[in-house]
């Protein structure tokens, strides 16, 4: 290994989506030679699958529209464990990152005054939930993550950032202080490994949603930035919060925009009853997600649900008429056709919860510095390291997203930290370079794999690990499910350690990424499963049969993952908005 | 901008254009000469050469040719560019049709004002 | 069982490309291709292709199925098997790297070239710049590129020049910015566009029509270019 070649830039940045492609034009605007490199091709990121919008105080829909009511929806939505210095910062910011995105092309849908469309979505109110629905997700028709993710590419490539397409991030460099300073990458299509040499190592991986066995997610959302971390030895926070989404195509999988409620659509039982009057009055379908999702839940378990097992419920759309429907969902049209054999125009969508995404991640400040803790439990800033989108946990969502949040997410942190490691690169930073055994230790698991003799095979355990976390790690958890899920994982660690592989080849072996990628994915399942059972509470995404409530006095916190020790602990969500009043928390109702 | 020396105009539109346009003529050139042997079934030689010794007819006709030269060359230009990947092959190729052409146009000429 | 035949070819070990015959169970599910395939790789993890979002928006698995370039994750089987039988080759005219991956530098190269980002020289206002809702359904048909190839590399003059015609779908995203009432560069656009290959090798074959997985009509699109050069030169 003596031989690896090894590249040098300002800035490497692992993962081509929204948050990776943001942080890589401001860096490449500002001069500083940027790299980012990723498993696809950038315009494959997840991204590209985001739908209804990116929500954010623009003012168009509602000229009198204030980013604090924006802020105080993300605060509630998020049940009160979202950070509210960055919660405030992400709302403060977002109209200028949104009109950014206009200004380098992104075909966003129009009002007729020839302003930026703006839907209602989940969780949104006026004047902090008293002056009813707003509508603050601006949309480009319902394919907005696909138009943002390409406007990036785009603006990408016009600003000279160097791609590093199709190569995959196999573990962080740690040099002998700690500090992160680079990464080891393996190109797939020659298969050469060499090491990628940074001040500034930024993981913009995005989420993990296929450790369950139904998502929404893409196949290549495997969490690599949050099994790399792990494997660095950092804590991972608030891992126990998934969220699951109300509508997925039941049997696909595949993600209807919560826009399609936003539009007008609603939910039915089998009986033709829109339900959600019943579990939301006032914002009915358009209650937060983690609600919605619940109360289809209770729904089906009570019998109440459609189909011949009666295992899902029906999304009503034909009632807009198809104007809207070509107009405002023409995505969502051709996706349900597709994947559901149903012309939503004249019959209703078959839907049931599936994951979608992850709001934990790994911890950072609002500049997108990676955070651990220290003995005494304050927060340490881990050097040379940034995350940013999903992969990261600012966190802005707390323990339940508000749809359309995500993409804003994307751009605002991938832009703060672009500019953040501008400045601390303009300032100097001095790492220790790191020695061969810094860098021999991340090369680790990957000889693990290309050594290995023989062994169960990658697809069937991985098939196992996501029936494990689907079973047991649900919308609704309880104790004994979740121990019995942590202990199938604890042995299915010890099985995936002496895992084959079996095809050694290297021109574009994607028998080998899927491999690494297994590991990536049981980091992720462990530290759910584990933080899962430790937060003896309700809240958000997080439901507990034998813990109903919220228990602000002990878990108005981030649990905090550790994966040395597979402790968990906890960490102060901020209360400290700079400009407004911070939000106590209250009853969550809808 | 991909340039190119032995193309017909030097841009892919004007080429586009005179394509349409030599097209046009020579379908107009077509129908006129079928119809005109269509009205005359016992066609001779005096009412033949009579029909091109009217000089409307001798400059219809050289614009036909030269739109054959001129469409013909775009065209062939295009094949040989598409097929002919070996540039001696294919360079040669259009020396040989750009002569062939250059003959028979001289040719043409000759023969409607020669006789 | 399904018979399914597959290219194969691995630089490493073939000296030359061969056909891998497959026997599937589908127990009579009518499958996505992409579904096939994922029990193939079960069978013989050695066989490389690419696949993301597997709900056709990201373009990775274009490929040809029985003849005909598609999007492996939304074609069902139902749509393309004949006779109990499924052909799966990479995209034709570009190399093959590995089986039914591709290299698709020169696809990306052309769809670089004709400058793929909103070029406006007027200073940016401290809000969006505004757009009517006509001038912004121009872009309807145009943005939902994927970027995914099959119809490029369904195209014979893409075959013949890859390195000079800019391909349908690289022509799509062209128009998609000239038509776009945002952008200010149309005339140096156009000046790029307008020599033999770039526009005018279309020769309105329409293989791209009839592949595209997005509905989308890059014909149209190459019209309107060549109407837009014709009023810009005359």
């Amino acid at each position: 290994m003596s031989t690896m070649r090894s590249l040098t830039f300002d800035a490497i940045i692992i993962g081509g989506g929204g948050a990776g492609l943001r942080a890589g034009l401001e860096l490449s605007q500002s001069g500083k030679k940027t790299a980012v490199l990723s498993k696809v091709f950038p315009t494959r990121s997840h991204t590209v699958s985001a739908q209804g919008g990116i929500t954010c105080a623009i003012a168009s829909a509602d000229p009198n529209d204030d980013w604090r009511w924006h802020m105080y929806d993300t605060v509630k939505g998020g049940d009160y464990i979202a950070d509210q210095d960055a919660a405030e910062y992400m709302c403060t910011e977002g109209p200028k990152a949104v009109f950014e995105l206009e200004h380098m092309g992104l075909p966003f849908s129009r009002f007729d005054n020839g302003r930026i469309y703006q839907r209602p979505f989940g969780g949104q109110s006026k004047d902090f939930g008293k002056g009813g629905q707003a509508a603050r997700t601006c949309a480009a028709a319902d394919r907005t993550g696909h138009a943002l993710l390409h406007t990036l590419y785009q603006a990408n490539l016009k600003n000279g950032t160097v791609f590093l397409d199709e190569w995959y991030a196999i573990d962080l460099v740690k040099n002998a202080n700690g500090d992160i300073v680079g990464v080891i990458a393996l190109c797939i299509e020659t298969g050469e490994t060499v090491v990628v040499k940074s001040k500034a190592t930024v993981l913009a991986t995005g989420g993990a949603g296929r450790i369950y066995a139904s998502t929404t997610n893409a196949l290549i959302n495997t969490g690599d930035g949050i099994g790399m971390a792990l494997r660095a030895g950092l804590p991972v926070q608030d891992m126990e919060m998934w969220q699951f989404h109300p509508t997925g195509i039941h049997g696909a999988g595949v993600l209807v925009t919560e826009g399609c409620r936003g539009e007008g659509g609603y939910l039915v039982n089998k009986d033709g009853e829109r339900f959600m009057e019943r579990y939301a009055p006032n914002a009915k379908d358009l209650a937060g997600r983690d609600v919605v999702a619940r109360s289809m839940v209770l729904e089906i378990l009570e019998g109440r649900g459609c189909g011949e097992n009666g295992d899902h419920v029906f999304l009503k759309l034909d009632h807009l008429g198809e104007e809207v429907l070509n107009k405002r969902l023409p995505g969502i049209s051709e996706l349900s056709k597709t994947f559901a054999h149903v012309d939503p125009t004249n019959a209703p969508i078959p839907v049931v919860p599936t994951c979608h995404y992850m709001m934990g991640g790994i911890a950072t400040n609002v500049h997108g510095q990676a955070i651990a803790q220290n003995e005494d439990g304050s927060d340490r800033i881990v050097n040379g390291l940034y995350a940013v989108g999903e992969v990261a946990c600012v966190s802005v969502h707390g323990a339940n997203r508000l749809g359309g949040n995500s993409l804003l997410d994307l751009v605002v942190f991938g832009r703060a930290a672009g500019k953040y490691i501008e400045s601390a690169l303009n300032e100097g930073v001095e790492y220790l370079e790191p020695t061969q055994s810094d860098i021999d230790a991340a090369l680790v698991r990957l000889n693990r794999w290309n050594e290995s003799e023989s062994g169960e095979s990658v697809p069937e355990l991985k098939r196992e690990l996501q029936q494990i976390m689907q079973n047991s790690f649900g919308v609704f958890r309880q104790e004994d499910k979740m121990e019995e899920g942590v202990k199938q994982l604890s042995d299915l660690r010890e099985r995936i350690a002496k895992a084959g592989l079996s095809d050694k080849s290297q021109v574009f072996n994607t028998a080998r990424i899927e491999a690494l990628e297994l590991d990536n994915l049981m980091e992720v399942a462990e530290a759910t499963a584990i933080a899962a059972l430790t937060r003896k509470e309700s809240r958000g995404a997080h439901s507990r049969y034998d813990f109903p409530d919220r228990d602000d006095e002990n878990w108005l916190k981030h649990s905090l993952f550790f994966p040395n020790e597979k402790r968990v602990g906890k960490r102060d969500v901020n209360f400290a908005p700079k400009t407004v009043e911070r939000f106590e928390p209250k009853i969550r109702t809808y | 901008m991909v340039n190119n020396i032995t193309n017909f105009s030097r841009s892919g539109l004007s080429d586009w254009v005179l394509q349409r346009v030599s097209a046009v003529i020579l379908a107009v050139y077509s129908v006129f000469m079928v119809g005109y042997l269509l009205l005359h079934p016992n066609l001779d030689y005096t009412t033949w050469s009579g029909l091109f010794e009217n000089t409307a007819m001798r400059i219809f006709s050289l614009m036909a040719f030269i739109s054959i030269a001129a469409h013909a060359w775009i065209g062939l230009w295009t094949v040989a560019t598409d097929y002919m990947k070996p540039t001696a092959l294919r360079f040669g190729f259009q020396v040989f049709v750009i002569l062939a052409l250059f003959i028979f146009l001289v040719w043409g000429v000759q023969v409607l004002w020669g006789a | 069982m399904l018979q399914v035949s597959i290219y194969r070819y691995n630089p490493e070990t073939d000296t030359a490309p061969y056909m891998q015959e497959f026997q599937v169970d589908t127990q009579g599910r009518d499958l996505m291709v992409l579904n096939v395939m994922e029990m193939l790789k079960e069978q013989d993890s050695s066989l490389a292709y690419r696949r993301s979002c597997r709900e056709g928006v990201c373009g990775s698995d274009g490929m040809n199925m029985n003849g005909k370039n598609g999007l492996t994750c939304v074609t069902a089987l139902s749509e393309v098997v004949k006779d109990n039988k499924l052909v799966l080759r990479p995209l034709p005219g570009l190399p093959v790297v590995r089986d039914l991956v591709v290299d698709m530098s020169i696809f990306y190269k052309q769809y670089e070239r004709i400058q793929p980002y909103l070029l406006n020289d007027t200073p940016a206002p401290a809000i969006e710049r505004l757009q009517s809702p006509e001038d912004r359904d121009k872009l309807d048909g145009l943005y939902e590129c994927i970027l995914c190839a099959c119809c490029s590399t369904a195209c014979p003059s893409f075959w013949w020049n890859p390195d000079k015609f800019v391909g349908p779908s690289g022509l799509l995203q062209a128009y998609r910015f000239l038509a776009d009432s945002r952008d200010t560069a149309t005339k140096e656009r156009l000046s790029e566009l307008d020599d033999p290959f770039a526009v005018f090798r279309c020769r309105g074959i329409m293989n791209c029509v009839a592949v595209c997985p997005k509905g989308l009509n890059p014909t149209r699109a190459i019209g309107k270019i060549r109407e837009l050069l014709l009023a810009n030169a005359t």
